[in-house]
């Protein structure tokens, strides 16, 4: 199952690292990545790949906010389709 | 992989503009619970509703956990409980009740936030169940918390049945005089429709048709502040450009609507229903219908062009959603409810929103006079007359209308009631003083519309 996590917050040092060491330890696999600066906000995209069925997410959802909630930033993890039904036709 | 914009405005929308989905409603048939004997009935009736819903609300989390998007209300619908009511051996003002109570119960232990279908239609006759029925309204809503109450008065291919609405108004009267503590609670669970739909996902009008399945989930939408957020970016901009937006945010909005139906349908192996394309307001600060209309160039809500704003947006938000979902349905519009809309507070407070114009623009829109509260004294007659005036609208224009008014007990013209959450808090609106007394009186029937030489 595919999700996409959004880091959004002030730029600063270690933020792939963190979020990526994280990702690792649950086993949850990183597609693709790709980072921007957007309204001088350091924002990054990751598309990953969850071994397992659908409790996991949940999980790793709460405990990304929470980490993020730690360091200022704003981490969502969401299923791919909402993005892909709301802006593809 | 979708473009990080696309991905970034989504999340804006959820986070900064309160894209929601508003309810997922599992419309339940009771049909099978129907038993001579109360007791059966009612224990029928808690078993159905208990073992059919009962991974609904966790479904729910489940998909707002896993999606990233708030779903504000799981709710349940179920059959017409007058149907039920005309199978009983005696059927009594106590039976009724009973039965509220176990809806109740059953919804509370499942978790959902209301249940809606303790409703009777009644549009061209009423039998002699059903008018019990009727009167049973006050006491089973003062009675539960959750359970909320319609009654079908009137329709475009039968007419307006005006002794029902002469009783709806005394109903109105008494259940706000039941719920006094509450400044007259009851009558925020209690609609009165013409041309009520079979799959509306909302409260207080949700109920489960007789046209409709075993088992159903119906979703709807809720997005006020996308829109309006939109509309700041075209801002000079003609109505073209203004329809064209809203038109594209309505398709986003759905798509996330239908998403999450599709998914619920899947998880509970329930039947996917419909999804409702509307515009639900919340007592939010920027998840106001009428912050839109105010965006489109309006001073306030209220002003001259409300109802042309309103139409305008109530017909590109059905455009726009159509085609983002594969079955459409309820109500499907935009809800001018006064008490749940910061918007609407704020220019009815001001004085700028009259009951007249409110129900000009109910012509234009889903639904009708929704959250009024109006003064403790007015005369039942005038309530039935405000609903005789609503019925009217929607059985010439063949669309749904309703009155959800609250004539909270000791409130005069100027006064605030607090009702919290959803339902927000409504300044006490004027209404004419003048006597509707006879023309209520009259009873009868109001014939059905010719329905050609449309001029």
């Amino acid at each position: 199952m595919k999700a996409v996590i959004t880091v959004i917050g002030k730029d600063r040092r270690g933020i792939i690292a963190k979020v990526s060491t994280y990702l690792a330890e649950k086993s949850v696999n990183i597609l693709d990545i790709s980072q921007t600066i957007m309204q001088e906000m350091f924002c990054m995209i990751m598309l990953v790949e969850f071994e397992s069925e659908e409790s996991n997410i949940s999980l790793v959802s709460e405990e990304l906010s929470q980490l993020g909630t730690e360091s200022g930033l704003s981490i969502h993890v969401q299923r791919e389709e909402i993005f892909s039904s709301m802006h593809r036709i | 992989m979708i473009n990080p914009f696309e991905i970034i405005e989504t999340i804006n929308m959820i986070d900064k503009e309160n894209l929601d989905v508003r309810t997922i409603t599992m419309g339940i048939s009771l049909m099978s619970c129907a038993d001579s004997d109360i007791d059966v009935m009612c224990s029928k009736i808690y078993d159905k509703i208990t073992t059919y819903a009962k991974d609904l609300v966790k479904t729910g989390e489940d998909i707002e956990a896993q999606f990233g998007i708030p779903i504000i209300n799981k709710r349940i619908s179920v059959t017409p409980v007058s149907h039920l009511v005309e199978v009983l051996k005696n059927p009594d003002i106590d039976s009724c009740v009973k039965i509220a109570k176990t809806l109740d119960r059953a919804a509370k232990a499942t978790g959902v936030n209301f249940i809606g279908g303790y409703s009777a239609l009644v549009h061209k006759g009423c039998t002699k169940a059903e008018r019990v029925f009727i009167e049973s309204i006050p006491r089973a809503l003062a009675s539960t918390d959750i359970v909320c109450s319609s009654v079908n008065i009137g329709s475009t291919k039968a007419g307006i049945n005006m002794d029902a609405v002469k009783q709806m108004g005394r109903i109105i009267k008494e259940a706000a005089e039941l719920t006094k503590d509450t400044n007259g609670f009851a009558c925020a669970k209690l609609v009165v429709f013409a041309n009520a739909v079979e799959d509306n996902p909302f409260m207080a009008g949700a109920f489960h048709g007789e046209g409709e399945g075993e088992c159903v989930i119906n979703v709807g939408v809720s997005g006020p502040g996308v829109v309006k957020c939109a509309l700041e970016k075209v801002a000079g901009e003609d109505f073209g450009v203004i329809a064209e937006t809203i038109k594209k945010t309505a398709f986003k909005i759905t798509r996330m609507g239908q998403l999450v139906a599709q998914e619920a349908s899947r998880r509970l192996n329930v039947p996917f229903g419909i999804v409702d394309l509307s515009l639900a307001p919340t007592p939010a600060v920027g998840d106001s219908v009428a912050y839109i209309l105010e965006e489109m160039g309006l001073e306030q809500c209220g002003a001259h062009g409300t109802t042309a704003a309103l139409a305008l947006l109530n017909d590109a938000v059905k455009k726009g959603g159509v085609m983002a979902s594969s079955y459409v349905g309820g109500l499907s519009g935009a809800f001018i409810p006064v008490s749940e809309d910061a918007g609407m507070i704020a220019a009815a407070s001001a004085g700028s929103l009259s009951i007249e114009k409110l129900e000009a623009m109910t012509c234009v829109c889903s639904v009708g006079l929704d959250m009024i509260v109006i003064p403790g004294d007015t005369p039942a007659s005038t309530i039935s007359a405000i609903i005789a005036d609503e019925a009217a609208i929607g059985m010439i224009n063949t669309k749904t209308t309703a009155v959800r008014i609250i004539p909270a007990p000791g409130a005069k013209v100027g006064d605030t009631i607090e009702f919290g959450g959803l339902l927000g808090s409504g300044p006490v609106m004027k209404v004419s003083s003048l006597s509707s007394e006879e023309f209520i009186e009259r009873g009868g029937r109001i014939p059905a519309p010719i329905n050609s030489l449309k001029n």
